[in-house]
């Protein structure tokens, strides 16, 4: 496990709870507060291992509860399960492309919401729901799907900057070495 | 590839998740709080970052329209001022006859102001994010105001901020009267509209002549919010199919999209 990595995507899911909550400029705009998580968790599912992800869900959704009225705890299991469902099927994804990216996202940001909600209405709770709830689930899914590709770009430039860099291959092939010496064999 | 460790860790998972909801109601919010205490040095740097804004964009301002400005209030503060003496000597015949009749008298209101740090980031609640916490005297229940009108209650308190939850959500519903008329009726959120500025006034018998322009104050029913303290305007009325009472949208006074400050009331 990468732990840098995996610092940085939990710093950048507290910094995007702190946002979502602090920064009130799109959802006077829009009427909506786009939530970030999705996208983050869509970015671990595709780059990195399980317990990286299950970190990022698990503390993403109580850090998301402590500051919102869901129940503690709420938004852990959708963030969780669109995670382990996209983390299962990443073999198959193209995760180098951008349009699966978006579409990723797009999809997380989708689900996470619906589920979440189906989980308030299943504990008796009665979240402010009506007909203007399908604009704010689509522009949440929207601005999810936006972020996700931002959200590989950053860490690709997070790694560029803080890894490694892996040692590029020599051109030296021992069995191209041109011996400058005596020839044994010929006689002189 | 072996599928042991999703069900292993996504059992562990759920665990914990049910024990939190388990949890008895107190205990979950005492959970909440303290999670949502390690956001208090990020509030506390933002709330610097804009200050410190501010105070530069008051530089920015030109002496000429200070001096004006100065001049506005002080002729303004000089009407209040006529105003507070002829209110405080109707206040001082109200308390003498009240206690020549023997009735409770009516406390004025102890306001401490509070800044706004933060909002639900879910789209589903209407609730805010206060640095006024049980340090300074902020209990669960009381309300919370602008001087334009009600803002909601105390939901939950922490030491050094605390959340209030807005009128317009579920868990904020009231009873209020017309200030003309006193017909009562009970503040509730208007779930057909988008503008979160709208609530419904229901229940209101059909009796009662409601009309649009109305005020709409604070009951005292309930025992949450004072009598008296200004709710809405009503925008338009029509008579519940589903029950015999009207119902009426009202426009919420205070801009809760825009809040920065907040007074909350103090027993």
């Amino acid at each position: 496990m990468n732990w840098i990595n995996t610092l940085a995507l939990l710093l950048l899911a507290f910094l995007a709870v702190f946002l979502e909550c602090h920064v009130r400029f799109l959802r006077n705009l829009l009427g909506v507060q786009i939530d970030l998580l999705p996208a983050l968790i869509a970015y671990a599912a595709l780059t990195m291992s399980l317990l990286p992800l299950v970190l990022v869900a698990a503390l993403g959704g109580l850090w998301f509860d402590s500051l919102s009225s869901n129940p503690p705890g709420l938004s852990v299991l959708p963030l969780l399960v669109t995670g382990v469902l996209i983390h299962s099927y990443r073999s198959l994804i193209l995760r180098e492309e951008f349009y699966p990216r978006f579409l990723l996202g797009l999809a997380a940001s989708a689900a996470v919401p619906v589920m979440t909600l189906l989980l308030l209405l299943a504990t008796g709770a009665e979240p402010r729901v009506g007909r203007w709830s399908i604009w704010q689930w689509l522009v949440m899914a929207l601005g999810g799907a936006v972020f996700t590709p931002l959200c590989f770009q950053l860490f690709d430039w997070f790694n560029r900057v803080f890894n490694y860099r892996p040692e590029s291959e020599s051109s030296f092939r021992p069995d191209r070495e041109i011996d400058r010496g005596r020839d044994p064999h010929v006689d002189h | 590839m072996s599928k042991r460790p999703y069900y292993v860790t996504c059992g562990a998972v759920l665990l914990i998740v049910l024990i939190l909801f388990q949890l008895p109601e107190r205990q979950g919010h005492g959970v909440k709080l303290v999670l949502g205490g390690l956001f208090l040095p990020l509030f506390g740097l933002a709330g610097s970052a804009e200050a410190t804004a501010g105070r530069a964009t008051e530089k920015l301002v030109s002496r000429g329209s200070l001096l004006q400005r100065v001049a506005q209030l002080q002729q303004e503060n000089q009407q209040l001022r006529f105003q507070l003496a002829q209110l405080q000597e109707a206040w001082r015949e109200n308390t003498r006859l009240k206690q020549a009749l023997s009735w409770q008298p009516i406390m004025p209101w102890q306001l401490k102001p509070g800044r706004v740090i933060g909002q639900d980031p879910a789209n589903w609640w209407r609730m805010i994010h206060i640095d006024l916490g049980s340090r300074d005297g902020v209990r669960p229940n009381q309300p919370v105001l602008t001087p334009e009108g009600l803002v909601g209650k105390v939901a939950e308190v922490g030491h050094a901020r605390s959340q209030v939850v807005l009128a317009g959500d579920p868990a904020c519903r009231f009873s209020a009267q017309v200030q003309e008329t006193r017909d009562k009726g009970i503040v509730a959120p208007d779930e057909s509209s988008f503008n979160p500025l709208l609530v419904n006034f229901t229940f209101v018998p059909t009796t009662a002549a409601l009309k649009p322009g109305q005020l709409i104050v604070t009951s005292g029913d309930g025992g949450v919010f004072p009598k008296g303290i200004p709710v809405g305007q009503i925008v338009d009325v029509q008579t519940n199919l589903s029950g015999p009472y009207l119902e009426a949208r009202v426009r919420l006074l205070a801009n809760l999209n825009r809040l920065e400050e907040v007074w909350v009331m103090l027993p």
